[in-house]
């Protein structure tokens, strides 16, 4: 059981991710965003941060990087990947999830512990939870409001795609307080909050620890 | 091959909160500006191109905007007048 770290310029979660794979019994290694290469990875992680600097928009110039081939490849056998944060903000530009995130609607950026509600145990990484289980984990983002169409949003939440949602506190003003979505084949997970920074009982949550212990369930290694 | 310039206007999708807008609105009141009514905020990019022809530059200037300048999901583009540079 592998995990591969995407580190584009930028990425500022990437140790998190890493050390939260392992805390889960995963082997777990970096892969530059210059590569190819997944390096026989199980699953892949894209990270928080702000890759290239978020120029243009978050995530926008990440997409075109090389890695981005492989991470579309791996998704596209059906093989787990998962983006937090920044992360998502990639798969989204990437076409590899629907809709977009833009800039929080109170402009400020926001960092705190929030609620979070599962919606959905079907998919890799929250095949852990229960759905309706409310989890606290830390957000820390200023472009976190997911948008997408109507059309979009009532598909969402009609195939059970909405995977988290802001349980009370709205902290971006995402539509439907969706906080993660999957994707059509329900591998690919993206959400805004940070579950490797809730690992341990001292880092002030464990609640997403089994995020990254599921995955290593469902890649069935 | 000749220069030409290009300039690219994307505006946040009306249908969408723009609260960068909404806070430039608030600050103008603030100053004492009156009968501002609606404020939004987009970006402006130039772009120095090479090609054959204007519509040449025209063409890629289209293609830039549809691949990478402009997210489809939550932002309109509009392409400007392309010039000899």
């Amino acid at each position: 059981m592998k995990f591969a770290v995407v580190r584009f310029p930028g990425s500022n979660c990437d140790a998190d991710a890493f050390a939260a794979a392992e805390a889960a019994g995963a082997a777990a290694t970096y892969v530059w965003h210059r590569s190819t290469d997944l390096e026989g990875a199980d699953v892949v992680v894209l990270p928080g941060g702000f890759s290239y600097g978020d120029y243009l928009r978050a995530g926008a110039i990440a997409r075109f990087s090389p890695v981005l081939r492989a991470v579309a490849a791996h998704a596209a056998a059906g093989r787990p990947v998962l983006g937090i944060c920044n992360g998502f903000q990639v798969l989204c530009e990437a076409g590899l999830l629907p809709g977009a995130l833009v800039r929080n609607a109170g402009l400020a950026f926001v960092c705190r512990q929030v609620a979070v509600r599962v919606e959905t145990d079907a998919t890799p990484f929250t095949a852990r939870y229960r759905p309706g289980q409310v989890l606290r984990m830390p957000v820390a983002h200023g472009e976190g409001r997911y948008v997408a169409d109507e059309a979009t949003l009532d598909r969402l939440e009609r195939e059970d795609r909405v995977v988290f949602r802001y349980a009370g506190d709205n902290p971006n003003g995402a539509m439907r307080d969706i906080a993660g979505i999957t994707n059509e084949g329900r591998n690919v997970v993206g959400l805004m909050p940070h579950p490797e920074r809730a690992v341990e009982a001292a880092l002030g949550s464990d609640d997403g620890a089994a995020v990254f212990a599921m995955a290593a369930v469902a890649a069935g290694v | 091959m000749r220069r030409f310039r290009a300039r690219v206007r994307v505006m946040p999708r009306p249908s969408l909160l723009d609260p960068q807008g909404q806070a430039v609105a608030h600050a103008l009141g603030e100053l004492g500006f009156r009968g501002v009514a609606a404020v939004r905020v987009g970006r402006t990019v130039e772009l120095t191109l090479e090609a054959e022809s204007a519509e040449a530059a025209r063409e890629g200037a289209l293609a830039m905007c549809g691949r990478l300048l402009a997210n489809p999901v939550t932002e309109d583009f509009a392409l400007d007048a392309v010039e000899p540079a």
